[in-house]
């Protein structure tokens, strides 16, 4: 199961972010030779064939996001790259941003072509400094020796790039909301349809795409369809940039076939668990997928994988703990994000988050009520499918997810006023 | 959210950060070729606005009432939406804040990893509470969401620099290497 490592290889290095050391290692040639020579209902048809899939958290396939872009209008048409980067236990396209800015860069160009873009704007998280001078300085060597500008490597193509720094708010991620962030206002999030593929960034088609689906780009059109669906699952092509942080030996960033089980995951890549503690739970897919339990591991890390056992691989990024976790302390670690983080556009994301964590913290205080449990499923319940964004429901699905699989916990710490795992009541 | 929430809390400004707070009434001309390139790279002089604020922040440390006004005029666009981008974002500073900005993550990875304590021990070696700065004007406490360095975790960011494993003889070092 060694998957080669299109995308991490430089990961570490003090020198892959140069120009001249992309250059080396033959960067910059599938740009030019897309650019030059292929048409871009077949960069569009080879991306689909690769089954490329959205690596920012919903898995979309790419290629149909692509093929969704009008063509020939009188609209110009934009690329915003999500390099957010705020769901709770994600933390890979710090990694590309800061190693392999020029990958990035290439596979916007060749994504350019496919979709008859010739300006890009890439939202990077205002806190990432280091990543952001990175990016910076991959841009502007590009502009200075002709990778980007009027005349991309002298094939005649424009392409403009900009790097926008965002201003702290988890909810920029969400696609729309991104978009009003890089017109200058409040991210609140746009009602779909009309999709940002017809009418995205000052009303014109826009395509968004995430750090990482993009930087693999490249290696689509270098492998071939194919050879890069083979490097992953039948669903879904090329390897997968996967997170683990938590109670392991090892926390880091690990790229591998999806084919892999969350347990290898765990127990191969990140080292297993720290303290030769027992795993209790893993969050598989960033903050907002539901809770798995230990028996739940020898799924397959693919989109369709965590489909199966009712979770999600989301943004890959996997939490790990171990018994020692009170299930009722890590929720409200988890909802007060979500309280703290909702826009304040929908009622039932507003209230229902705010109400949920007052809610644990009255149980953690020690008061809780016996009907709370089933309160914070039916209002978490009440919260999906009503709001105009999905972090409604990224804020309920941990909520049903840990009612559901540590429900004792939760019963055990109303009746009692104390926790079942420490004994204690936190008092939050 | 509780947008600027890094930032507002505090009814009066301790006398370091009040000395740090400036007077700008007109568009500062240091700043124009800055603002003439944003102006060219955006589509509207909305979408400019963000990256502006951002330069007066580098330039001033904080985006004041007065900024926003200055910020308004050059743009051509109503106050108002120079003011709910400025609320709505949690990183533009609305008053000064200390040299040091220490903002340490409570989000659920490094608090798997002792985050609580953290915060705990840096109160201590701070003498302050989350939320307050030092008498000095040097540090102000933020505890903050997940900034994703989880694999670092428990982990903060001082100003433009990231820190990750902490603990207490890290935290002393760090602090002490700091002007
Ligand atoms: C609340 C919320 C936050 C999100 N945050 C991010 C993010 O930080 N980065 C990202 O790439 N996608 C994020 N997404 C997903 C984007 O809306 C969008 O699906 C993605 O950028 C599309 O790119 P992809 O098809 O390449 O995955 C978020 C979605 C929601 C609802
Ligand atoms: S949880 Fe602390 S950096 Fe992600």
């Amino acid at each position: 199961m060694s998957a080669p490592k299109l995308l991490s290889a430089n990961f570490g290095s003090e020198v892959s972010h140069r120009l001249d050391h992309y250059l080396e290692r033959g960067g910059y040639d599938e740009a030019r030779r897309v650019i030059a020579e292929v048409e871009p209902e077949q960069v569009i048809d080879q991306v689909k064939r690769a089954k490329l899939r959205g690596c920012g958290g919903a898995g979309f396939p790419t290629g149909m996001k692509w093929s969704f872009i009008p063509k020939g209008g009188d609209k110009p048409v934009y690329l915003a790259v999500n390099a957010d980067e705020g769901e709770p236990g994600t933390f890979k396209d710090k990694y590309i941003l800061t190693y392999e800015p020029h990958m990035l860069l290439e596979g916007m160009l060749i994504c350019g072509k496919a979709v008859g873009c010739h300006k890009a704007y890439i939202y990077v998280r205002g806190e990432f400094d280091l990543p952001i001078e990175r990016m910076e300085q991959a841009v502007a060597e590009a502009y200075e020796r002709g990778y980007l500008g009027a005349d991309v490597m002298g094939t005649g193509f424009p392409f403009d790039v900009v790097v926008h720094r965002g201003g702290g708010a988890y909810i920029c991620g969400e696609e729309t909301a991104l978009l009003e962030s890089l017109e200058g206002k409040p991210g609140h999030p746009r009602l779909k349809p009309p999709f940002p593929a017809l009418v995205g960034l000052h009303g014109c088609p826009t395509v968004i795409n995430n750090v990482e689906t993009l930087a693999l780009v490249p290696h689509i059109t270098r492998l071939g369809a194919d050879a890069f669906l083979k490097l992953g699952v039948e669903s879904q092509g090329g390897t997968k940039l996967y997170c683990v942080s938590g109670h392991v030996n090892r926390p880091g960033i690990f790229e591998l076939s999806p084919s892999v089980t969350l347990r290898a995951l765990i127990d191969d890549y990140a080292g297993g668990m720290r303290d030769g503690a027992k795993l209790k739970a893993v969050i598989p897919g960033g903050l907002s997928a539901p809770v798995l339990r230990p028996d739940e591991l020898d799924t397959e890390g693919s989109f369709e994988g965590l489909k199966q056992v009712n979770s999600m691989l989301g943004s890959a990024g996997l939490i790990v703990m171990d018994e020692s976790v009170c299930m009722v302390e890590a929720m409200h670690t988890i909802i007060q994000f979500y309280a703290h983080e909702s826009c304040g556009q929908c009622t039932p994301c507003r209230e229902g988050t705010g109400w949920m964590r007052r809610i644990v913290e009255r149980i953690l205080a020690g008061h809780g009520r016996a009907e709370d449990t089933a309160n914070l499923d039916s209002i978490a319940r009440k919260i999906t499918g009503t709001t105009i964004c999905p972090l409604g429901d990224a804020a309920a699905w941990p909520v049903m997810g840990f009612v559901e699989k540590f429900r004792d916990e939760f019963e055990y710490f109303c009746k009692n006023g104390r926790s079942m795992v420490s004994g204690e009541k936190v008092g939050a | 959210m509780a947008a600027g929430d890094n930032t507002t809390t505090g009814e009066t400004l301790s006398a370091a950060l009040a000395a740090k707070e400036v007077e700008v009434t007109c568009f500062p001309e240091e700043l124009r070729e800055e603002c003439d390139a944003l102006r060219a790279r955006y589509e509207t002089p909305r979408a400019a606005l963000m990256p502006l604020l951002w330069a007066f922040q580098r330039r001033y440390g904080y985006v004041s009432r007065e900024m926003e006004r200055v910020i308004a005029e050059e743009l051509e666009i109503p106050l108002i939406w120079v003011r709910e981008t400025v609320t709505f974002y949690t990183m533009y500073n609305q008053r000064p804040v200390g040299s040091h900005h220490v903002q340490v993550c409570g989000n659920l990875s490094c608090t798997l990893c002792g985050a609580r304590e953290t915060i705990r021990m840096i109160e201590e070696e701070l003498g302050i509470a989350v939320g307050e700065t030092t008498a000095d004007g040097r540090f102000t406490l933020s505890v903050v969401q997940c900034l994703a360095a989880c694999e670092e975790a428990p982990m903060m960011q001082v100003n433009d620099r990231y820190y990750g494993r902490l603990d207490r003889q890290r935290v002393r070092e760090i602090f002490g290497g700091l002007e």
